[in-house]
């Protein structure tokens, strides 16, 4: 009786335990993620956006600076070709980015954008990015990665100055091997 | 089954006594305790002066990790499982754990996890050296190839953890004496009851985030790899939603402990009772929605920093209720104070010093001052050494003579006391001033200013590990003989534990007593 009623107990916690685990793998990553979707909370922009015809705000130019920088270890040469551009809210721009490839050997790299401040992240809107893909440079390749975004013209009043920044990974290892299937020529997008 | 142990080697490989695992998990987790001493040891030679000495930074830095690590998950947390495993039969009138045999299994694995975790010593690139809250991506891309047998050590405690706690529960529940309602338990009991629960509901959540490390280091996903679209942030949040309830787990039964020892020697019941049993439980569930604290400086939301500031301090109001009641326990009491008293009153003390240091922590906007220095390794030294390891020793001291039968060496008792707390004052008060001026935590080598503060918390250490060698010595000394302990063993204790001869035989509660 009593060997009964301790296993029942012991069942249940250890079904307990088991929902704890399947909670922290399967659950609190995609919390977090649409969380931050949500809140823009770790400065992350938004996936493709299709443009919707707005109104011009030519009343407000807002200041957009790009930022480019490599992680660690990745030797590429990485750069905005203009720092900073003055926009319209609701107006369509493009600007590119400028990317080489100096090693000896081909190369995949991944951008990562990260926007400043993060409470503008729902209000940037990038119609074409080149970090929606791994970008592949062939050894001494150099390549112009296209961006064109628009800044909503619902964006807060106080903010006047928005920092894009681009950190780019090198990748290869995780993602040479099934590269096919990516984007192999950067300037066909633009 | 009136039969006795098996002999020699057998009877600790094979057993399912509850005191013979118990004693097992204090003799582990003291040896434990020395090693992880040993290696605070050699941080604080190395920080005695400025500039290297003893040891390279990388070497310094697997020393701070495996600390850390020893220290919370071998030493603290194996002693109150230990205590429990020898208290709550004796406490709640049962004759042995609910499960005796996983009992065995609990504690058998907890050698292999820690051989192995240090083992990590002895590999190439050397052991862990990310600190032991082991942020990604230090701890992925940026490990020592000994990180994956971290990560299955870490799988092994927690399966030890999660399977002690299902006993402790299902003991607590279904093996209760007659007459033994819940709000009669003894605190210590009611403690570990909800301590279980949270090691249930947090393990899990730690192998899954050593789970995620060991998918993204060898499996090629990117939980927490900015480059494939994870967030090293999420490493943090998952991480603290399993630490901060830890920190309680390392405390809650220590409150246990002390309120079974306070009332003995202030020769007056405990004082409000049944507010020390809501205010633990208030405690165990604000342990989960306070868990950014650890966090400020990531880069919330202004609303995020308030929230997570409010809720922490919140944690004040319970914990003020409880140093209240044991303070009101010890008011016009007739006290005295042997070692197991002296010790408590240390806690209590100490206890609430490094509770305000965390209260000035919670404050968001000063954190950012404070993250990430010496002021916080002095506010977590003073809530777990005070805290977890002087209300430890207290109740070895307190039952000792239960266990063994013979009376502790009272002198070399309080000698032992005054040792420790004279050595963790000076280790860890000088901290707090290093820290507001800014030294970093987790560095082998600082700025001049602080060369006088490091040399005096350096002398501190070695008169704290000192003082523990004094500990093993009398404990060893009480084991083999001395002065026979009464039945009692102390002014009229309460609890079913002192109604058992002295000491406890093998078997106790074969019958259930019956509780008024």
């Amino acid at each position: 009786m009593r060997l009964n009623e301790n296993a029942i107990v012991a069942t249940k916690l250890l079904a307990l335990a088991a929902g704890m685990l399947l909670f922290a793998l399967f659950v609190m990553p995609p919390l977090y993620d649409a969380f931050c979707e949500i809140t823009g909370l770790n400065g992350k922009t938004g996936e493709k956006y299709e443009a919707v015809p707005a109104a011009v705000d030519t009343d407000r130019l807002v200041k957009v600076q790009f930022v480019a920088s490599n992680n660690e270890n990745m030797p590429w040469g990485f750069k905005p070709s203009v720092a900073t551009m003055k926009v319209h809210p609701g107006e369509a721009m493009d600007t590119v980015f400028l990317a080489s490839n100096p090693t000896g050997r081909d190369m995949v790299g991944q951008a990562i954008p990260s926007l400043v401040p993060f409470e503008t992240a729902q209000y940037f809107h990038k119609t074409e990015c080149f970090c929606f893909n791994q970008q592949t440079l062939e050894a001494g390749e150099s390549a112009e990665l296209p961006l064109r975004f628009i800044v909503d013209p619902d964006l807060p009043p106080g903010v006047n100055t928005i920092t894009l920044s681009y950190t780019l990974f090198d990748v290869t290892e995780r993602f040479s091997s099934n590269s096919d299937n990516k984007n192999t020529d950067p300037e066909r997008e633009g | 089954m009136a039969h006795g142990p098996q002999p020699g080697f057998k009877r600790w490989l094979y057993t399912t006594n509850h005191k013979d695992i118990g004693s097992m998990y204090l003799w582990f987790s003291f040896a434990m305790f020395l090693l992880g001493g040993c290696m605070a040891l050699v941080i604080r030679a190395e920080l005695f002066e400025p500039g290297l000495q003893i040891v390279q930074p990388e070497f310094f830095n697997q020393m701070t990790t495996m600390h850390g690590l020893i220290m919370v998950f071998g030493a603290v947390m194996p002693a109150f499982v230990g205590l429990a495993n020898w208290m709550i039969p004796m406490m709640v009138g049962a004759p042995d754990m609910a499960l005796p045999r996983m009992n065995n299994w609990s504690f058998w694995i907890l050698p292999f996890a820690f051989t192995m975790l240090a083992s990590t010593l002895f590999m190439d690139g050397g052991a862990p050296n990310f600190g032991w809250t082991f942020y990604a991506p230090l701890s992925t891309e940026y490990a020592p190839p000994s990180v994956t047998f971290f990560i299955f050590a870490i799988h092994i405690m927690g399966a030890s953890s999660i399977m002690g706690a299902i006993n402790i529960i299902a003991t607590i529940l279904n093996m209760r004496a007659p007459g033994m309602t819940l709000m009669k338990m003894p605190l210590f009991v009611w403690t570990w009851l909800i301590t279980a629960y949270l090691l249930i509901a947090v393990m899990p959540v730690l192998a899954g985030v050593v789970t995620m490390m060991l998918m993204d280091i060898h499996f090629g996903t990117s939980f927490f790899s900015a480059a494939g679209g994870g967030d090293p942030v999420l490493f943090q949040h998952v991480f603290w939603f399993f630490g901060h309830p830890e920190v309680y787990i390392m405390i809650l039964p220590a409150f246990g402990i002390v309120s079974a020892i306070i009332p003995t020697f202030a020769r007056k019941p405990l004082f409000g009772y049944s507010s020390m049993v809501y205010a633990t439980a208030s405690i165990a569930f604000l342990s989960f929605i306070v868990w950014a604290h650890h966090m400020f400086t990531v880069g919330m939301p202004i609303a995020g920093e308030l929230f997570f500031m409010y809720a922490t301090m919140l944690i004040a109001v319970p914990t003020g209720v409880k140093v209240f009641n044991w303070i009101t326990t010890m008011f016009r009491g007739s006290m005295t104070f042997e070692t197991p008293m002296l010790f408590s009153i240390a806690f209590v003390i100490l206890f609430t010093l490094g509770g305000f240091s965390g209260l000035m922590l919670a404050i968001a906007p000063a954190d950012f001052q404070y993250h990430d220095t010496y002021f916080v390794v002095a506010h977590f030294h003073y809530v777990l050494v005070p805290g977890a390891i002087f209300s430890i020793t207290a109740g070895v001291y307190y039952w000792l003579p239960k266990w063994t039968g013979n009376m502790y060496n009272e002198t070399m008792g309080k000698v032992h006391f005054w040792l420790a707390f004279i050595g963790l004052n000076v280790t860890f008060f000088p901290m707090h001033f290093v820290g507001l001026a800014g030294m970093p935590r987790r560095i082998p080598d600082y700025a001049l200013q602080f060369a006088d503060f490091n040399q005096i918390a350096s002398m501190g250490a070695f008169l704290f590990g000192a003082a523990q060698i004094v500990f093993l010595f009398n404990v060893v000394r009480t084991v083999q003989g001395g002065k026979k302990a009464s039945d009692e063993v102390w002014d009229n204790p309460e609890g079913l534990e002192w109604t058992v001869p002295s000491p406890a035989p093998y078997h106790t509660f074969s019958t259930p007593p019956s509780v008024r």
